[in-house]
């Protein structure tokens, strides 16, 4: 790119292209708003106000590979005050999906495990086992704790046996919808859409 | 009953603020007659509620003063306070307008001596101080008011205050009968100058104007610097009557935001590093302003202004939009959460008082004839509007300069509109 220092950034270009509602991004005026209303703000590598700056800036592999959009929980403050109306919420959602597409995602953050845990829980049957990615969940940090997790929510579970809003059967196949072969191939044609829209940009 | 005398070749001025008055001054200056409408019991409209003007720091009344003697000289003009417009007919060179006059129960013989205050004890909100302090059920709206006439709170009639203030009045100026008038007068051309009123602060939920007693509003803030005025011109806070020296100022409080108000209001940056130096005033060294901002637009030849106030070491830029306040208890401060931009660094600020720099939108929502407005409300200039112009902030969020040049480009559009009647009718 030229010397110009506020020019160099083909990243926005790409984001706008490859993220969910990632052409909004140009219209953050950095006021900072979402930064001070974020409740999880304080922990955060970067906030919204921060990660806009950094994709007008270029900053490609400090963005996709930080935990930062993973953190968001979807509580809407940000979108409520943002001043300019930018779906903050859904552009960063729209940012942890795309870091995970590439293969850039931390490994190790938590929220990103857990979409993983889902997402192969429910596309196993095309419904989502709840006791399974419930033990699943439990157990993503090793045995002992996995142990201890369980030990403490023990009485919900039992709670829930009873009232039936969850089956010991589940554990064993489990519920799925009927036509399965044709969710896959839904699935797999959803994707393939999604891999078309995608415009190549160097890294 | 008021008796007016009016043709198609009067102009109608609604709004008798400083553009009001300014372009029903300088249309009645040229020889044309001109009859001025205001809603209050005075005019001057808001900057009759300013402590001082930027950029020159003088006293608004001076200011007033000069149009106030020019309208006394004026025998071209009448003034009609009190009144409202409620409906528009006709066309440009031939309207007919209805005009409802409220009651102000004191007749012109009033020499507001003061007699009928001084015997009544019920208060009301001083609208005139924004509601921070209460006047008497009767009353002179503030202190040079035009006309210089005491008015009578309309929730004081029927009881017995009313009566003994007309006990009191020596000069026979006191008329509890008086009623709600329905004129109806014609008209060649109409300036429509009515104005802007301040965003309604406690809309902005997230700054809670109407939870914390220390979050206050730019206008209320003109107020306190008023010898005459709610604390009488002393900088101290409502929670506790303490000194007010850490004043935090938080700029496009309802401006350019699309959950409140989409324009930029334009004069606030102005009034709030304006206000900057009251603090300044009052406490010198001890003085410690913080100004949250998202950027700083002091209007064109302002920018000395700015650099005037940015080398003062007492005040302190924070390049932030505020995302909360909430309070700290103990000590009754409010606390300014956000990021600041430069740095990106995360703050929880106490101040002793927050002055949010509300923006300014339309006074009038609703027309009583179909207006061509822009999607903020303001008047456009436009040919649909026929003879009827706006003027001052009626259009747009202007300071005092922009606005009286507005007024004066609008009296020049009314008086080609009634000269062309005036030729037509030989
Ligand atoms: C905090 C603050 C500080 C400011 N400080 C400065 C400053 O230092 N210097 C500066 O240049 N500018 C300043 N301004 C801007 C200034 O107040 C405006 O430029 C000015 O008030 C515009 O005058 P106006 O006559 O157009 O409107 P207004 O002052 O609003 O006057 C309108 C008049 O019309 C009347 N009216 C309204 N509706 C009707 C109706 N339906 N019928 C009849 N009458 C009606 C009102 O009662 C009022 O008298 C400040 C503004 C703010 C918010």
């Amino acid at each position: 790119m030229s010397g110009n220092k506020y020019k160099s950034t083909s990243f926005l270009k790409e984001v706008e292209a490859n993220v969910e509602q990632g052409d909004w991004v140009k219209m953050c005026m950095q006021c900072g708003v979402c930064a001070g209303s974020c409740p999880l703000g304080n922990h955060w590598e970067h906030t919204p106000q921060k990660i806009f700056m950094m994709i007008r800036a270029g900053k490609r592999d400090e963005v996709l590979t930080s935990d930062a959009m993973w953190m968001c929980t979807s509580c809407y403050n940000c979108i409520v005050r943002c001043p300019r109306e930018l779906p903050i919420t859904h552009i960063m959602h729209g940012l942890a999906t795309y870091s995970k597409r590439l293969g850039l995602a931390p490994a190790n953050n938590p929220t990103q495990k857990f979409a993983e845990l889902f997402w192969k829980n429910l596309t196993k049957k095309g419904r989502v086992n709840e006791l399974k990615l419930g033990i699943a969940l439990y157990f993503m940090n090793g045995i002992g704790e996995g142990i201890k997790t369980s030990l403490k929510m023990k009485d919900i579970g039992l709670g829930m046996l009873k009232t039936k809003r969850m089956s010991v059967a589940e554990m064993f196949g489990g519920h799925g919808v009927k036509d399965k072969s044709g969710f896959d191939a839904m699935l797999k044609k959803a994707f393939e859409i999604e891999e078309a829209k995608l415009k190549k940009f160097d890294s | 009953m008021t008796e007016v005398i009016a043709t198609n070749e009067t102009i109608l001025v609604v709004g008798g603020g400083i553009s009001g008055m300014t372009a029903a001054l300088e249309a009645a200056e040229t020889g044309k007659q001109v009859i001025l409408v205001e809603k209050r019991a005075y005019v001057g409209g808001r900057v009759s509620q300013l402590y001082k003007y930027f950029p020159k720091l003088c006293h608004p009344t001076c200011g007033l003063e000069i149009n106030q003697r020019r309208a006394k000289q004026n025998p071209n003009l009448r003034i009609i306070t009190m009144a409202e417009v409620s409906d528009v007919n006709g066309e440009a060179g031939d309207y007919s307008v209805k005009v409802k006059i409220s009651p102000r129960y004191v007749n012109d013989n009033c020499t507001a001596c003061g007699d009928c205050g001084r015997a009544v004890e019920s208060e009301f909100d001083d609208e005139y101080n924004y509601g921070l302090s209460k006047h008497k059920g009767a009353f002179l709206p503030h202190k040079n008011a035009y006309p210089y006439q005491y008015a009578i709170d309309p929730a004081m009639i029927g009881t017995d205050d009313a009566t003994k203030a007309k006990e009191a009045c020596k000069v026979d100026a006191i008329d509890l009968d008086m009623a709600e008038e329905n004129i109806e007068l014609k008209a060649g051309a109409i300036i429509w100058a009515t104005g802007w009123r301040p965003y309604d602060a406690a809309k902005i939920q997230p700054y809670g104007y109407d939870r914390y007693d220390n979050v206050i509003t730019s206008v209320e803030f003109e107020r306190l610097m008023d010898q005459a005025g709610p604390t009488g011109g002393k900088l101290i806070r409502p929670s506790d009557g303490k000194e007010a020296k850490n004043v935090a100022f938080i700029q496009c409080a309802g401006s350019r935001d699309r959950n409140h108000l989409t324009h930029c209001s334009r004069i606030c940056c102005m009034a709030s590093l304006k206000q900057s130096t009251y603090v300044d005033e009052q406490f010198g060294d001890d003085a410690d302003v913080s100004i949250y901002y998202i950027d700083i637009r002091a209007i064109d030849r302002f920018e000395d202004f700015y650099k005037k106030v940015q080398a003062n070491d007492n005040v302190k830029f924070i390049k932030s939009k505020v995302a909360s306040i909430t309070l700290d208890k103990a000590s009754q401060n409010p606390i300014l959460n956000g990021v600041d931009t430069e740095g990106y660094h995360r703050y929880a600020n106490q101040h002793d008082l927050v002055v949010l720099a509300v923006g300014m939108e339309p006074s009038v929502a609703e027309f009583p004839i179909t207006l061509t407005t822009n999607s903020n409300g303001f008047i456009e200039a436009d040919d649909s509007n026929g003879a009827i112009f706006g003027a001052g902030c009626s259009t747009d969020a202007l300071d005092v300069n922009r606005a009286v040049q507005s007024a004066t480009a609008s009296a020049l559009r009314a008086v080609q509109v009634v000269n062309k009647v005036a030729k037509a009718e030989g």
